[in-house]
Formats: C-alpha cells, structure tokens, sequence
C-alpha cells in the first residue's frame, strides 16, 4: 500500500496543495520568487469577463452533457436489455465510440460540421437545405454542437452502467408486476427506476465531473472559438498558463474549478444516496 | 415471455435505425480515408475508386510508428504498475477494520474528485526541475498516481464481496498474508483486474491533455498529439488526415474488441460492491 501512495501523492496530492498555494501568489512561473497576495488572483477573476462566460460555459454543458447523455444512455440500455436479436452486437457497437480518442471524435465531427462538409450535405441531400448551419463558427451554436459530440461518444458508456444495473434485476420482479396488470411505463417507474438507483448514482457523478472538466474536444475544434464562446473552465487554465504565463491566476481558475467539483459532486451523492436509500 | 413479437421486431427495427445514425460519422472517417486525390464528390457519397495509398502516407508523415511505440510503452508500463500496486493497496483497506484502513481509503477517494487541472502547473515544475520533462517515462509515474484512486476504489469493491474464506483456508496450510495474497487472492481477482486493465488501457491511449503538456516539444509524442500536431500541418488533405485518424484508433480498438466482455461485467460486479 505505501507504493500506492507514494505514486499518488506525488501526482496528485501534493501538486494539488501546491496548486491552492499558488492561487494565492503573484507567480508568473519563471521567475523564482513568489509573494503571497492574499485574494488578488481571486478578485482579479470577478473582473475578467472572459473568466466568468467561461464559469457559466462550463456549467451549461454539464448540465446539458449529463441530461441528454444519461436519457440517451438509459433508452439505449433499456433498448439492448429486450429480446432483440441484435442485443449483443449492439451493446459492443454503442461503447464504441467511447473507445476511440477524443482528439480523433473531435476532429472527424469539426469536418462534419464544416459549412461544406458532411452534416450539411446530408441535410442538402435530403432537402433539408434551410437547416444548413455554420454549426461551429455560429457563436450561439458552436458550444452546442461540441456538447453534441460528447454525448455521441459517450452515450455508450452511460448504457453500459445502466446496463449492468438493469442485469441485476431479477426477471421475476418484472413479470410478477406485469401479471399485476402494469403497463411498461409504469413498471420502469416503480419496477425499475428503484432498483436502478446505484447504476443512477454513477452516472450522474460521472458524466457531471467529466462535463465540468471538459477540455480535448473544445480544444481540438475551436480552441475556445468564436470569440470564446466555447472557453471553458479548462481551456482558460490552459491557455492563462501556457501561453499567458499567467501561472498563479491560472491556479486560481483551477481552485475554483475544484470547488465547484467537489462542491457539485457531494451534493449530488448526498441527494442522490438519499434516494437510494428511500427506494431500498 | 420469451416469445419474439411484432413489437419486439418493431423494437430491433428502431434500435437498429438508431445504430445507423450512430455510425454516420464512423462512415464519413472511413469512405474519406479512402477516397483518392482529386475525388471531389459529395463527402457523403462512396469514393470514386477507392485506395489505400492515404494509409501509406499518412504513416510515413506523421511519424505514427514511433507515436505508437511511445504509446505503447506509456500505456503498457502504467497498466501494469496500476494493477499491482492498486490490487495490493485494495487488500488491506477491504480487510483491515482498523481506523487507518478507514482513512486512507477516504484519502484515495477524495483523489475521485480532484480535478487534475489543479496539480498539471506544479506538477509540471516539479518535473522540470527534476529534468524529467518531455521524458515518456515520466508520464507513466503520473498516469500510475492519477489512476490508483479509480483503480484502488474498483478492486476494494470488488474485495469486499469477495468470501475472505479461501484466504483463511491458505492461511491455515501455512501461507503468510504475501503468499496468500499471491497464489489465492490476486487469481481470484481476475474479472475485475481485466475491467481494470481495459478501461485504463483506454484513458491511458487516449489521454491528449497531459502529453501535450508533458511531452511537448520533445519530439517523442505519444499518438494523440501527433495526430494533433500532424493535423494542424496536412489541415486540408482530409483524406491522408484521416486515414492517419483510423491508424492511431487501431490499437485501442483491437484491445476492445479483444475484451468487450469483461467491461459489462466490470461494472456489474462495481455496482454491487
């Protein structure tokens, strides 16, 4: 176990103590000197429009990615656990997508939403030409469409949790309620929606932390484009350090980024464990 | 109930219908990649007179053979010291009752939550300063430390419901907690040591963030930043990029395809834990 730790605190815990000691300074990341400036980084970001759009960027594509990307993944799932004879070819076809790297997904798609690429002749083809959008130059569309690829690839993952969670139901529950004359709405309602509670629980903290993290698609894509309406939470850490070297305001976005992190994810498991326990 | 009806035909009709709109854009990747140079047609039609020379291309342009290497050796290096040290550290915590076991695992599952976008800038000091900067090696003692949490939290769930009977059964033939954990424990872990080894194969392959970073000008990349760097320098020959594209996805599919199962199984077995 010491081994184990030993990796893990010198990647990650004491970086990350450095990190909330850094936000506090007046780094620039060469020089050797650094001077405690109390909140200076932390004031400087409520002055900095960009930082702040990109508070409420990131936000909104959590909150978009975990909605659409759990319903996606809860049909699919509910889809490939019935008799169909596909099941199985299905169920290794839909998390494939969550397999391949991010960095192609999210290439492939910018040429797919090129104004003369594949997205647009396919609404061209089938006569859909007043559709036809400029899907990633459009500055109220461009963090949409990138919102879009994510849930496309990762759709699958969330159906293989869900998955798993709807295999551990016994098939007896299911029938005994449909004797008792429940439709199938009904019967995922109260049959079905309990005991898929843990499955629930994962996906939800799952698909929040890596929302609110979200970097290599936006990246690969716009790179925070048009005018920073992709910029997001991550991209700004990336772009103050490395090519601002701004480094102590950008470890002060970085603090903020883990707040709302933590912060999210543990009132979430707290409702969320609330309603597995209710439901148990 | 095992009948197969109309409305489950109705049913394997929509999900097939749905699995088409899922594989459009794998389509496009593919008909461009073969598509030949001067092929103009509407990017959603067939290629003219399909050929194989943008593989060739794209191989020799983007420097993808020692991408690979790298990649391999990043991902097979961290994998294996992820299992070893993760199932080792997982025995104590899911057996001991004692109040350490208790905190040290809370301290790995607060390693869940943290972003590690807080620790990539001192991270990336600290290994300047040690002159292991742009050094693959490097990149696997990060993604070992990154990826125990995750790895830790699936093998201690998995313990748990695993019967401590056989280990006690070892112990009284005489095998010390080493040797039980060896030769009975660590083999009775197999399906969830190949759900590990699956889905960090995959985060560890694709990673694009920390290379980037880590890596960057080194000139030894590993394969999602040369794909990056090799797009930005060939940006309007779709067809050699993208056949590029499939290249570098090859290796992580096979490893896929080779251990779809254990990934349902996986998470079954982490959901009851």
């Amino acid at each position: 176990m010491l081994p184990a730790l030993a990796f893990f605190a010198f990647t990650v815990l004491v970086p990350s103590v450095q990190g909330g000691w850094f936000a506090f300074t007046d780094w620039d990341g060469i020089s050797p000197v650094k001077h405690f400036v109390g909140l200076d980084q932390f004031r400087k970001l409520l002055d900095d429009t960009a930082a702040r759009d990109a508070v409420v960027t990131t936000l909104l594509a959590a909150v978009a990615i975990t909605i659409v990307q759990n319903t996606i993944g809860l049909l699919l799932a509910l889809g490939v656990n019935s008799r169909i004879k596909s099941r199985n070819v299905l169920r290794v076809f839909f998390f494939a997508p969550a397999v391949i790297t991010p960095v192609v997904t999210a290439y492939l798609w910018k040429y797919l939403y090129a104004p003369d690429g594949a997205l647009n002749s396919l609404l061209g083809a089938v006569g859909l030409d007043g559709w036809k959008q400029d899907w990633l130059g459009d500055p109220d569309l461009a963090l949409w469409s990138v919102v879009a690829v994510v849930i496309w690839q990762f759709s699958g993952y969330s159906m293989v949790i869900f998955l798993a969670g709807l295999q551990s139901i016994p098939g007896e529950i299911y029938e005994a309620a449909a004797i008792d004359g429940a439709g199938p709405v009904r019967r995922f309602w109260y049959v079905v929606r309990p005991m898929l509670a843990p499955a629930i629980t994962i996906n939800l903290m799952l698909s929040v932390i890596g929302g609110l993290k979200l970097f290599d698609q936006v990246w690969v894509m716009t790179q925070g484009g048009p005018g920073g309406a992709t910029d997001t939470l991550s991209t700004v850490i990336y772009k103050q350090a490395f090519q601002f070297n701004q480094y102590a305001y950008s470890t002060a976005i970085a603090v903020i980024l883990t707040v709302f992190v933590i912060v999210i994810s543990s009132v979430q498991y707290r409702y969320l464990s609330r309603q597995e326990r209710n439901s148990a | 109930m095992n009948r197969y009806t109309w409305r489950t035909a109705g049913l394997e009709a929509v999900m097939i219908a749905v699995a088409l709109v899922f594989a459009f854009p794998v389509y496009v990747l593919v008909s461009m990649a073969l598509r030949a140079e001067g092929d103009d047609s509407s990017p959603i039609a067939l290629p003219n007179s399909p050929t194989f020379a943008n593989f060739g291309d794209a191989w020799q342009r983007a420097g993808l053979g020692p991408a690979i290497g790298n990649s391999l050796m990043v991902t097979a290096g961290s994998v294996v010291l992820i299992v070893a040290l993760a199932a080792m550290a997982a025995y104590p915590l899911a057996r001991s009752t004692r109040r350490w076991s208790k905190s040290v695992f809370a301290v790995f599952m607060l390693g869940l939550l943290l972003p590690f976008q807080l620790a990539l800038i001192p991270l990336y000091q600290t290994m300047r300063d040690l002159g292991i900067l742009g050094n693959p090696l490097a990149l696997i003692v990060f993604y070992t430390g990154l990826q125990l949490p995750f790895s830790v939290f699936m093998y201690t769930g998995f313990l748990r419901s695993l019967d401590p009977g056989y280990e006690e059964a070892a112990r009284m033939d005489g095998a010390g907690p080493v040797r039980a954990f060896f030769s009975v424990v660590f083999p009775l872990m197999r399906p969830i040591t190949g759900t590990v080894v699956i889905l960090n194969v995959i985060f560890v392959w694709n990673d694009f963030l920390t290379p980037l970073l880590y890596l960057s000008g080194s000139g030894r990349q590993t394969i999602p930043v040369a794909l990056f760097g090799f797009i930005g320098q060939y940006v309007s020959q779709w067809p050699m990029v993208f056949a590029g594209l499939i290249i570098g996805v090859i290796p992580v599919l096979i490893a896929y395809f080779a251990m779809q199962k254990r990934i349902i199984q996986g998470f079954a077995g982490g959901l009851k834990g």
